[in-house]
């Protein structure tokens, strides 16, 4: 990380930041972008996600650490000579304005002649498919609307970089999903950089084509999508990504790519270390849900778990079964609706298993 | 999502504008209807709307009724009794009523006093007036129009009594009948008591009821018959008033009672115009008034009222003084409105007033421009304290409100008074700028007594109404706006102005108005600090209330002060917009 961040785009170096000089809300973060990039910055609220966007636009001064863009400090640059786009949660369109006022702003800041201005505000209008919104006030468009008129306000004056902070926070989820796809198109075909911050997880799996997750001020992981949700790094990543069925065990003996665990309840199951001791030391065994099979018919030296169905949700497209394993109460099983596929019922007894690969023990 | 980008228009689903087309074309699918739209039980809706919410609207009702009344009491009547004060001039109408019925055919560009009849029904007037002690309020009130009236009327009041003396005393000399009020009382009673002269009593009536001010209990008496009304006219007018007087105010009977001296010249009148009057009448009665009509002095027949009041005093004469009484004849006037911008009423019409005695016009000037002055100044100084209060941390904001509030909680008097020693010569500050070197000792600035210190005395008391409105609305701006602006390239300047500063114009218009509408009115502080070149209109109005107590030019000038407000309201309205002020959220 730290060779590629010297010809980066954007680049955190050791980057702290306190408010109260107590705690520190960001802890030692290092993270490098390349051009062209849509990294999304994923937490729960107060990890830290936010302050670090707030960092990169100026808002916040880093405590300790140099955050740096095209290679150059930019910790004593105020945040209007940044040159960087920002999309914030509640749009923060100008309401006294209309939305060809709130487009020209930036240019007439940047003091850009009245006939470039008309034409690059119709071209981002255009963009966002506002086109005839041009003369309306803010508080007479929908939220989507409005959003779509923060976005072409942030990319009006072509910036590199844009920062997007829980942009769709306040829309439906049909609208979202809208919304995400135009982003990212719009992203991929203007070649800008993004660095967006969210706390939904489709979200930042869907748009992005690295994720970070933040959490306690740190980077947890940054990965691709797909990464992230089939090879978790560590508990908290596995927990936070997708749904996940958590077993706790301790390591009976650690082998190359196999590990056998000894579970809190006495069975003994395989799993790949991922982030383990050696043997004795406890672990959490993570499974994701439709990579459970009823009644399996894998190797003979797989190993299986008995199981007591206690809930069966419809879900349309799925089943959702919930199942008591091994001590945990909580443990689902997603199946797809497939015509030949059994309705268990609770009470029943089952056998599930998972290919070892599938099962990941990671830290405690 | 496929390749083909959807407008926002296309977007499929529930998006609230999707919402509203689906409910529009529902409704042009139900297509139009004939007729009103019905109920479920075929009342029409909109009556089965209304019944449903009656209910809910009387609640409503009774629920700001107490508050309702309360201003209608307080409020609007007292208004609406000012606007009335300020026009309204009954008193000389009621006091004087014959007076200015006889002035009907006179007019000041005649270049003379009014003829005899005029006197005669001042006479009558004023007697009763006299007697009702209301000439004296009269006279006070034409006072404010024309210097001297007052003592005139106080002295006529006084000397009403001795008019016709010689008359009166030969009538009492002539029969001893005359001394007897009960023989008075019989005498105006003499012939058929069914036929009293009741249009006679009912105007008396009415006019004893105005001069005295209360509704008559007056027993349903007859004076006076209709022959004794027809043999000495005067003297029944006279004793009829007499009566009804003695009998609701004094609450004697008039048969107890010695008439008043008018009764008697009204008799001495009568007998000397009418040679046969003592016929009407039979024994006694004839006897007596044949003796009365036998003493007259000479020359009663031709007894003038003009001499008798020119007599007393010369300015009875004069021409101001019936000309001031001519022009406020009537119900209302124009005069206190006239007074109000600097012009007067007199008998010749209306003129503008000596250069010197013109107050009022600058007065208002002067209000309204040091009313403007103290509102730009409460902006300078409240808008950063608002800003301030609005983007500080919660606890730290809590404590410079308790700063901002804490004049609120003290007494305006000690305030200005406070400031009173803080800007007198000797006083702090300027001690301060002397110590300094800033001002040498012998030039000590002039900050109080004038209009300079009545506006930084008023500036300070009315800041709070300026930072208060400001700071709701500021509190309402989110600070992503000033970051937005920021990231787009503003700096900080523009930032605050192009996007901070017109998102708190509502803030500054509703503190604009509450400050400028509150230092209009403003009496306490500009009395204290204001000297005389730093008073406003206020203080004049106060005077004319409480020290010349002359009340409709205070009303006027008030009313004067109210239209100003709303006419710049309005205007505020018309650049501003009502509906861009914002007291909160």
């Amino acid at each position: 990380m730290t060779e590629a961040a010297s010809d980066a785009f954007v680049a955190f170096e050791r980057v702290q930041k306190s408010y109260d000089g107590e705690t520190l809300v960001v802890k030692d973060l290092n993270l490098a972008m390349p051009k062209g990039e849509f990294l999304t910055m994923l937490g729960p609220s107060g990890s830290g996600k936010t302050t670090c966007l707030m960092m990169l636009a100026g808002f916040e001064t880093a405590t300790h650490g140099e955050i740096k863009l095209e290679g150059k400090p930019i910790n004593n640059i105020p945040p209007h000579k940044r040159g960087i786009g920002m999309v914030f949660q509640n749009y923060a369109l100008f309401p006294h304005m209309t939305v060809a006022e709130n487009l020209a702003f930036p240019l007439e800041v940047r003091k850009i002649g009245k006939s470039e201005r008309e034409e690059k505000i119709k071209r981002a209008l255009d963009m966002v498919q506002m086109g005839h919104f041009g003369g309306r006030r803010p508080a007479q468009l929908s939220g989507g609307q409005q959003q779509r008129i923060a976005l072409a306000r942030a990319l009006v004056f072509e910036p590199e970089l844009v920062l997007m902070d829980e942009p769709l926070g306040a829309l439906d989820k049909q609208l979202r999903e809208t919304l995400q796809f135009e982003i990212t198109r719009l992203a991929h075909d203007l070649g800008i950089t993004v660095v967006y911050v969210t706390h939904d997880q489709t979200e930042a799996l869907t748009m992005s084509d690295r994720v970070a997750v933040f959490d306690d001020g740190r980077i947890q992981q940054l990965a691709p999508p797909d990464e992230l949700y089939e090879a978790p790094r560590n508990s908290f990543v596995a927990q936070f990504i997708g749904e996940n069925n958590t077993l706790e065990g301790t390591l009976e003996r650690v082998e190359g790519e196999r590990c056998t665990v000894r579970l809190d309840s006495g069975e003994v199951i395989d799993a790949k270390p991922v982030n383990v001791g050696k043997a004795g030391e406890r672990t959490k065994v993570s499974i994701r849900p439709e990579r459970v099979e009823f009644d399996p018919e894998l190797g003979p030296d797989a190993h299986t778990l008995k199981a007591e169905v206690r809930e069966f949700i419809y879900m349309g497209d799925t089943f959702r079964t919930r199942l008591s394993v091994a001590g945990n109460d909580d443990f689902i099983v997603k199946t797809r609706n497939r015509a030949d596929q059994v309705r268990l019922t609770p009470g029943q007894s089952v056998t599930i298993g998972w290919l070892p690969q599938d099962c990941r023990a990671l830290d405690a | 999502m496929t390749d083909t980008p959807l407008g926002p228009d296309q977007i499929s689903g529930a998006t609230p504008d999707n919402a509203l087309r689906n409910a529009d074309r529902a409704a042009a699918k139900d297509g139009p209807h004939d007729g009103p739209m019905l109920a479920a039980d075929g009342t029409p809706l909109r009556r089965s709307l209304n019944r449903a919410l009656r209910r809910q609207k009387l609640r409503a009702l009774a629920l700001v009724a107490p508050l309702l009344l309360f201003i209608l009491i307080t409020f609007v009547a007292p208004i609406a009794d000012m606007l009335f004060r300020s026009v309204e001039n009954q008193i000389v109408g009621e006091t004087l009523p014959r007076t200015v019925a006889a002035l009907d055919d006179w007019t000041f560009a005649d270049g003379e006093p009014p003829d005899e009849a005029a006197y005669d029904a001042l006479y009558s007037d004023m007697f009763l007036a006299a007697e009702a002690k209301t000439h004296t309020r009269l006279g006070g009130r034409l006072n404010y129009e024309t210097t001297g009236i007052s003592s005139l009327f106080r002295q006529a009041g006084r000397g009403v009594a001795d008019i016709g003396e010689a008359q009166i005393e030969a009538i009492e000399d002539s029969s001893e009948a005359w001394d007897d009020s009960a023989f008075w009382a019989g005498l105006m009673l003499t012939g058929d008591e069914a036929a009293a002269d009741t249009d006679l009593l009912a105007d008396a009536r009415a006019r004893a009821r105005i001069i005295s001010g209360e509704p008559l209990a007056m027993p349903d008496e007859t004076w006076p018959s209709a022959a004794a009304a027809a043999a000495l006219p005067r003297t029944a007018v006279a004793y009829t008033e007499f009566a009804l007087y003695t009998w609701s105010v004094d609450e004697d009977p008039p048969a107890e009672e010695d008439p008043w001296e008018a009764v008697w010249l009204s008799l001495a009148l009568d007998l000397a115009a009418n040679p046969d009057a003592p016929s009407a009448f039979s024994g006694a009665q004839a006897e007596a008034l044949s003796a009365a009509q036998a003493a007259l002095p000479p020359g009663t027949a031709d007894f003038s009222f003009r001499d008798a009041f020119l007599e007393m005093d010369e300015d009875w004469g004069s021409l101001d003084v019936w000309g001031t009484i001519k022009a406020f004849g009537g119900p209302y006037t124009s005069g206190y409105f006239l007074s109000a911008a600097d012009y007067s009423l007199n008998p010749e019409g209306v003129s503008a007033m000596p250069e010197d005695e013109q107050i009022y016009r600058t007065l208002f000037v002067r209000t309204l421009v040091m009313s403007l002055t103290i509102t730009l100044s409460c902006i300078l100084l409240g808008y950063p304290v608002a800003w301030l209060l609005a983007n500080l941390p919660l606890r730290t904001a809590n404590v410079l409100m308790i700063l901002v509030l804490l004049p609120f909680w003290t007494s305006l008097l000690v305030r200005t008074s406070a400031w009173k020693v803080l800007l007198q010569q000797q006083g702090v500050i300027n001690d301060i700028l002397v110590w300094l070197g800033i001002v040498s000792d012998g030039g000590r600035l002039i900050l109080i007594n004038n209009a300079t210190g009545t506006i930084i005395a008023m500036t300070h008391i009315l800041l709070p109404f300026m930072i208060l409105p400001l700071y709701s609305v500021m509190k309402t701006i989110p600070p992503s706006y000033l970051r937005a602006a920021k990231s787009l390239g503003a700096t900080d300047w523009t930032a605050f102005w192009r996007v901070y500063f017109p998102q708190s114009v509502p803030g500054i218009g509703a503190g604009s108005i509450l400050v400028f509408i509150l230092a209009i009115g403003y009496y306490i502080t500009p009395e204290i600090v204001g000297g005389t070149k730093g008073v406003f209109i206020s203080n004049r109005i106060a005077y004319h209330i409480s020290t010349s107590l002359n009340w409709g030019l205070a009303a006027a000038l008030g009313s004067i002060l109210l239209v100003l407000v709303l006419a710049l309201y309005w205007l505020y309205d018309r650049i501003v917009g009502i509906d861009n002020v914002k007291l909160g959220g």
